[in-house]
């Protein structure tokens, strides 16, 4: 129960967190790849403070035994640079400059323009279906 | 989608009038407090589309199922109170067709990838974790290029 209860509130931290910064406005994120054009620095500040903040817990963690409300972490552990990895970065960065959408404001965005996200999410969840039934191993 | 930015003036990037870098700031650091507690609450990445594919049954790992649809369900929960206390959060989406497109682009590059903006960009790049840093180095690379070509070719979105 406590764990879920986490999870719901790590969830509405992080939908918060995109709403509050910007990441759910597609104009502003295809301002931020528009890097030759009419160039908004905005995201560079999200990142930036998001990866400062995250830096701390990831130096906290190896001293933890444990995670506060679970029995033991579950963390990714490969270290090795495929081409999976690699097609699959280059594939989402043409999505999230089309629409300027990445997954997590997708699912922000069905509490402030529901309309959009749905077909965005539609999308999406077509697309991980067609992954799960070729390349997923 | 006329949000007044955050930022007071003299707080402004000088030559980039509409940027809003304190919202971003706050924001950030709301989404890093969000990974952190994944991880040192759950003991996992907050990594969306690895999560978003575990509620939807589409991946046999990570975190318990229950646990990936409640944190899915808390994206917009989030986000609706946000915009409630302080009305910002809207957007200006692109047509369907675009959105439909980036979606199915999305939906399988970040699968075949193993992750997105949240899992690479935020949680992977803050643990230095070399796999992450090319991705969303490689990301990064390929949205812009791709905002490029759509420039070119007049296509807005």
């Amino acid at each position: 129960m406590r764990n879920l209860v986490s999870a719901l509130f790590a969830g509405a931290l992080f939908g918060a967190g995109l709403a509050l910064s910007g990441m759910t406005d597609p104009m502003r994120v295809r301002g931020f790849l528009d890097l030759f054009g009419d160039w908004d620095p905005t995201l560079v500040f999200v990142m930036g403070s998001a990866l400062l903040v995250t830096a701390i817990a990831w130096r906290i963690q190896p001293a933890m035994a444990r995670p506060l409300f679970g029995e033991k972490f579950s963390l990714p552990t490969r270290k090795d640079l495929d081409s999976r990895l690699i097609t699959g970065a280059a594939l989402f960065g043409v999505g999230w400059g089309i629409a300027g959408v990445c997954p997590g404001p997708g699912f922000a965005a069905l509490a402030l323009v529901p309309v959009a996200a749905v077909i965005f999410l539609g999308g999406m969840l077509g697309g991980m279906i067609l992954f799960r039934f070729t390349f997923d191993k | 989608m006329a949000v007044p930015l955050l930022t007071p003036d003299w707080l402004q990037i000088p030559g980039f009038p509409g940027a809003d870098p304190l919202a971003g700031v706050l924001g950030g650091a709301l989404i890093g407090l969000a990974a952190s507690f994944t991880l040192l609450g759950l003991g996992r990445v907050a990594g969306v589309s690895g999560i978003a594919a575990r509620a939807f049954g589409l991946s046999g790992e990570g975190m318990p199922r229950s646990m990936a649809v409640l944190f899915i369900v808390g994206l917009p929960v989030g986000a609706a109170i946000l915009n409630l206390l302080t009305g910002r959060g809207a957007g200006s989406f692109p047509e369907w067709p675009f959105l439909l497109v980036a979606g199915v682009v999305v939906g399988f590059g970040t699968r075949l990838g193993s992750g997105c903006t949240s899992g690479h960009g935020v949680c992977g790049v803050s643990r230095l974790s070399a796999r992450s840093i090319v991705a969303t180095v490689t990301f990064i690379f390929t949205g812009i290029v791709t905002i490029l070509i759509m420039r070119a070719l007049g296509v807005a979105g």
